[in-house]
């Protein structure tokens, strides 16, 4: 057999034992090399079980502690072994206990013995990949790391930041040129051998021997020296997520695993019953199977390590809070506020939803209850109309309340007196959020109410104090929305413009021109209204300014109606 | 942090254990078979009274998911709960008449179990209407996901409480011993829940669901919390709080990313609302051993309806952890 497969295990026994005797049972001699931290009674039994094979060996051990010398110094030897016992072995295949061959062996001997001299091995120059987690590149190679990681994190770090301050460096050996990658590989006799012989050997280990994590650069960095065919990429499937450490397979990745037509992966859990039973019994042939192609697998865990690094915009829940500023985007999807707009037409809200396909809400901040659309009690997620209950924490009920609806454009009526200050700084800063004001609107309603001017006048004022605060939030070079502020005034002179370019912003209209106008109440006497205001002290400065002549000039064409470009 | 105040915490955190240790002596073995409990072991702590009806499909339930050996304090109990416990192979329980209430609702108990019986195995604490769902849970065991924390680093899993319900009164459909309680309070509230983070602890304060909106409509800072951190790799430096809402030292509380992403976590399927809450109800109402007063109890009384109804039209009907999932309530993190 012209493939040989070393196993560097340290747990799950059993498992490794089933795998080991799936390699050598068909032909393919195994080296297992075991941590040194294994116990003497369990190495034994291993060394037991497997006692009726005779193609299984066992290598010097090493203590192999994550991200040390003691990994490489284990293959070394473990391939030292090979080579010197297996004469025929021609590719010699890296793999862990936790390791799973997916495709029949004698597809794996048969792609290789194609690919006689080609070395399998993942090596990318360090300059250009930003592969490396936790900060250490460059640093890996220049500086010595003394102490483990793993057990002694504070000398470790401690030891770094000293170099570091003492500008300490190291140079390659040899002007050797840094290479890192996964470290299962498959390499020829000819370029094992000759990093194993190559009379330097001694020079490059003591360099190596400091390097950070040297298992992933060793073999990568060397096998440049020596080979005559490199393919940089792994046989192995093996994912890392956003920490560096493997994804691991489990049962229900099977069908995955199977399609994915790579001959090794890891790393499965000890427990996957249905996967070791799987690949480990006779396969039906398939057919035309060549290349490895993980791209599914790939995409699954791209997602996961997407999802646990930018989590899904707009959503809050139990593992999901970020810090003010972090949440990569304050609610789910688009939506509009109007503010004004109900005040002026008669029909606003019905016609808007005539219009677009969005969800038309009337104040769902109004201090007596949530208005939804259609009056409704509960809504989308079963949010009520308590105000109470909205009241309690308005960012989440509006963020609740855009997530609830995803797929959905939510439109609502804003009035200054809303309870609205706990998040209109949220809304503001939304880029989500398209605001569109008509300020001095209030003044409207009030016109046409029956109420005691002495009291018009009171509302009026406080209306406007509020209204006056807002447009500040609104203004300031923090908002992010897109936001259009008319005056009452200006709108009233010209209003199917600004109408027609909030609807194309909405853009679910299927009309490139209005050719249905709201209806604007009558507003015959408002102007005369507004200068009654004013001789009582209170100046109405948002409805921008109402000329006095309005009502004269507007007469002949009573009642007024807003006409259509068409 | 400042340093005083994070001695404060620790000071806090010894209180609670010397507490525990304290009340101990209120317990009294009925069954123990903790001898049988090996290395790696999955637990499940519980404290109960009168639960006897539900009892059955909880045992059933967890040891689906692969749990080992089950560490009942039974509070008093008149039907029979604590001699159905006694029998079960795989089951040990201590009896205690003390006051619910003046074990902090029990957890004094369960943090002085954990202490003596939980060190370096994963602890589920959990009540008997509380049923846990975790990203994969029909396909993979909890094994699965516990060796998968281990292998990140992560000592502890949030998985929030999520108030079940039927469609209709309460009490209308009885249910039996043995039955999945999912097949009657099958519907829940998919979207209003509220969020607040509690800066001493750490933990996140979350509010909403069928008992805010209905029961707690205009007092909804007075709704229960529904943050919960029930499963944890336990050491004997840990302690809860109080319920499974927070822990110490604080940094276990910590289950949310704060920079944007999601981290794993499961969800705790409620089952309260059956046809034996109304009854309970009552009787908790009269005993006066639960939370806030028993505050809670008080406002189903009071809401003068003997079986209330909370379904409403937007209820969502559960069926799997995916569902659970795709609706925000709970998260795959980078576990796949």
């Amino acid at each position: 057999m012209t493939l040989g497969v070393i196993l560097l295990i340290h747990n799950a026994l059993d498992r490794v034992e089933q795998v080991a005797r799936h390699w050598a049972s068909h032909g393919v001699p195994v080296v297992i090399h075991a941590d040194a931290r294994m116990s003497k009674s369990r190495y034994q039994m291993l060394i037991d079980g497997l006692s009726d094979l005779s193609n299984i060996r066992f290598s010097a051990r090493h203590k192999c502690e994550w991200g040390t010398w003691g990994l490489v110094a284990a293959s070394q030897s473990a391939a030292e072994v090979m080579l010197e016992e297996f004469p025929q072995v021609r590719h010699v295949y890296l793999a862990s206990g936790s390791c799973l061959p997916l495709r029949p062996v004698e597809e794996l001997v048969q792609y290789l013995a194609e690919r006689p001299n080609t070395d399998f091995i993942e090596s990318a120059t360090l300059a250009d990949v930003p592969w490396t987690i936790g900060g250490l590149d460059n640093e890996r190679f220049t500086l010595r790391f003394p102490f483990s990681w793993k057990n002694n994190r504070r000398l470790f770090d401690l030891a770094v930041d000293i170099q570091r301050r003492l500008r300490m460096h190291r140079e390659m050996p040899d002007g050797l040129i840094p290479h890192m990658g996964s470290q299962w590989w498959c390499l020829t006799r000819q370029t094992l051998t000759a990093i194993l012989q190559d009379p330097r050997r001694g020079i490059y280990e003591r360099f190596f021997k400091y390097v950070w994590i040297p298992d992933e650069s060793y073999f990568q960095t060397l096998v440049r020296l020596y080979s005559r065919d490199i393919q940089s990429r792994s046989l192995t499937l093996s994912k890392f997520d956003f920490q560096g450490k493997p994804h691991i397979f489990y049962d229900d990745h099977l069908q995955l695993l199977r399609r994915s037509d790579c001959f090794v992966a890891r790393k499965i859990w000890p427990y996957a019953d249905r996967l070791y039973n799987a690949f480990l019994t006779p396969q039906p042939e398939a057919l035309n199977r060549t290349e490895p192609n993980p791209g599914k697998i790939d995409r699954i865990f791209a997602k996961a390590v997407e999802r646990r690094t930018q989590g899904r915009t707009g959503l809050y829940m139990q593992s999901r809070f970020p810090n003010p500023d972090w949440e990569n985007g304050f609610t789910a999807s688009e939506y509009s506020v109007f503010e004004g707009f109900t005040e002026l037409f008669e029909d606003f809200e019905s016609w808007l939803a005539r219009l677009t396909s969005a969800r038309v809400h009337g104040y769902l901040f109004g201090p007596d209850r949530v208005h939804y659309e259609g009056d409704v009690k509960v809504i989308n997620g079963a949010m009520t109309d308590s105000a109470k209950l909205r009241d309690r924490n308005p960012r989440a009920f509006l963020t609740n309340l855009v997530w609830n609806t995803r797929g959905e454009r939510q439109c609502f009526q804003v009035s200054p007196a809303d309870h609205i200050q706990q998040v209109e700084w949220d809304i503001a800063k939304d880029p989500n959020a398209q605001i569109s004001v008509i300020t001095g609107a209030w003044a409207v309603p009030l016109f046409r109410s029956n109420l005691d001017f002495s009291e018009i006048r009171r509302t009026a004022a406080e209306l406007q104090r509020r209204e006056s605060r807002h447009l500040d939030v609104l203004r300031s070079p923090y908002a992010k929305a897109r936001i259009h502020i008319w005056s009452l005034a200006e709108f009233v002179e010209a209003p199917m413009e600004p109408l027609q370019a909030i609807i194309s912003e909405i853009g679910q209209t299927d009309k490139r021109r209005l050719t249905e106008a709201p209806k604007m109440v009558d507003l015959a006497g408002f102007a005369q209204f507004l200068q009654n205001l004013k001789n009582q002290g209170m100046h109405p400065y948002l409805t921008g300014d109402f000329p006095n002549t309005l009502e004269e000039r507007e007469k002949p064409r009573k009642p007024r109606k807003p006409y259509l470009v068409k | 942090m400042g340093a005083i105040q994070s001695y404060g915490l620790r000071l806090e955190r010894k209180r609670w254990r010397y507490r525990a240790m304290r009340k101990s002596r209120e317990l009294s073995p009925l069954v123990n078979r903790t001898a049988y409990i090996r290395e790696g072991d999955l637990l499940v702590f519980c404290t109960l009274r009168n639960e006897a009806k539900r009892l059955p499909y909880f045992l059933e339930y967890y040891r689906g998911l692969g749990i080992n050996h089950f560490l009942f304090v039974d509070n008093d109990s008149t039907d029979g709960s604590a001699d159905f416990l006694a029998e079960q192979p795989d089951v040990s329980v201590w009896r205690t008449n003390a006051s619910y209430k003046r074990s902090r609702f029990g957890m004094d108990w369960i943090n002085w179990l954990l202490m003596k019986y939980g060190q370096d195995h994963w602890c589920l604490t959990v009540d008997p209407d509380e049923f846990l769902i975790y990203p994969f849970c029909d396909t993979r065991p909890l094994r699965a996901l516990t060796d998968w924390l281990d292998a990140s680093s992560i000592k502890s899993f949030g998985a929030m409480l999520l108030d079940m319900y039927p469609k209709g009164p309460i009490g209308t459909l009885p249910y039996r011993a043995g039955q999945d309680p999912l097949d009657i309070a099958m519907w829940f509230d998919s979207g209003n829940y509220t969020i607040e983070r509690n800066h001493k602890y750490g933990n996140l304060w979350i509010q909403g669901g069928p008992r805010a909106r209905v029961f707690f409509p205009d007092a909804p800072e007075h709704a229960p919390a529904l943050n919960k951190v029930p499963l944890v790799k336990w050491d004997n430096r840990y302690a809860y709080i109080s319920s499974t809402h927070s822990l110490l030292p604080r940094g276990l509380n910590l289950i949310y990313d704060e920079w944007g992403g999601e981290k794993s976590s499961g969800v705790l399927l409620h089952t309260k609302f059956l046809d034996t809450f109304v009854h309970k109800a009552e009787e908790e109402l009269e005993r006066g051993q639960h939370y806030a007063g028993s505050r809670e109890y008080k406002v189903y009384a009071e809401r003068g309806q003997a079986s209330p109804d909370l379904w409403c039209t937007w209820s969502e009907k559960y069926i799997n952890w995916r569902q659970l999932e795709i609706l925000g309530l709970m998260s795959k993190g980078n576990w796949a």
